[in-house]
């Protein structure tokens, strides 16, 4: 079933191992590379989200806490 | 009637297709893995060698997949696009930001494949041909598109101006497809027609599944990033707050 004699064989892909091994790299490493920057930058930014959420809640809370002081 | 309504924009809305596409994006990996295994043990281990290419020609189960890619990514986010221009659908101009970098990918991609098949079958890297000229136009179009959108701060006068950049682009297309008929070029004809194809069936069959594990791979990163950039983009409502609410810390 399998072309190929040995692994060098494959390796060599006649003479043309530089042209394609040079695209089949490319290609895996830009696929690879795509998601994992996509995961990466979606927990920078849940981490933004979260710290903007808590940061407005504790604006709040301390306007609210102010107001209250004043009113007595 | 109106109510019809309501209902069609609740599911074209962000919230409701924010969870269901974080429930899809793992079966596409799995399927873009599934394939990409097939394609490669096909096309890599068991396709015969090519008469007249040798073992150069392999890089097809690499190069048609990605510009295979690299137009349809292109018609599916004009396809988007127009829709937001017509309709102002929220989800429209975000659909058409996620896929625009994936395109561009593959642009590249295939103009890359494309340089190091052109080398040793033609002798050079790059001629300024129809075929290759015009897919280097289309990798233009996406990085015009993309720094057009980024340049813009309101999103949706960037989604206007990306989606009419976009939609003028679309005539960039055909003349992709067709330029191997319409001028006297050096890149070959296309190798798969639908009458009849000049390749053996396991060739054709690697080139397939390939072209199929780009295909999911493509739809589950772009589902990835509109995810992301609907957290960004609605990050003042409720149902970001209380999706944020849900991960774990």
């Amino acid at each position: 079933m399998i072309y190929w004699n040995s692994l060098s064989d494959f390796l060599a892909m006649g003479t043309h191992g530089f042209y394609v091994w040079g695209s089949f790299i490319v290609m895996a490493a830009l696929m690879i590379l795509e998601p994992i920057l996509l995961i990466r930058s979606r927990k920078t930014l849940i981490a933004r989200l979260k710290r903007q959420y808590r940061a407005e809640k504790l604006d709040r809370s301390t306007v609210n806490k102010a107001s209250r002081e004043e009113s007595h | 009637m109106s109510d019809r309504m309501i209902n069609w924009y609740k599911y074209a809305g962000p919230q409701a297709f924010y969870p269901l596409a974080g429930k899809m994006i793992p079966w596409f990996w799995v399927l873009a893995a599934i394939f990409g295994i097939a394609g490669l043990y096909v096309g890599f281990l068991v396709a015969p060698t090519d008469a007249q290419q040798g073992e150069g020609y392999r890089i097809i189960f690499l190069h048609v997949p990605a510009s295979w890619m690299s137009m349809f990514i292109y018609l599916v986010m004009a396809f988007w696009a127009g829709l937001g221009l017509a309709f102002n659908f929220r989800l429209s101009g975000m659909m058409a930001q996620a896929l625009a970098p994936t395109g561009a990918m593959f642009a590249f991609l295939s103009l890359w494949t494309g340089a190091l098949w052109g080398k040793p079958m033609w002798g050079t890297w790059w001629v300024w041909d129809a075929r290759l000229t015009s897919e280097l136009i289309l990798l233009f179009l996406y990085v015009g598109f993309i720094a057009l959108q980024s340049a813009i701060d309101d999103p949706r006068r960037a989604d206007k101006a990306g989606a009419i950049l976009a939609l003028v682009g679309v005539v960039n297309i055909p003349i992709i497809y067709f330029s191997v008929k319409w001028w006297n070029t050096l890149h070959q004809g296309s190798t798969v027609n639908l009458t009849k194809s000049s390749m053996a069936t396991t060739m054709l069959w690697g080139m397939l599944l390939c072209a199929l594990a780009c295909w999911m791979y493509a739809i589950a990163v772009a589902l990835m990033r509109v995810r992301r950039i609907m957290l960004e983009r609605e990050k003042d409502t409720l149902w970001v707050r209380e999706e944020l609410a849900k991960e774990a810390q």
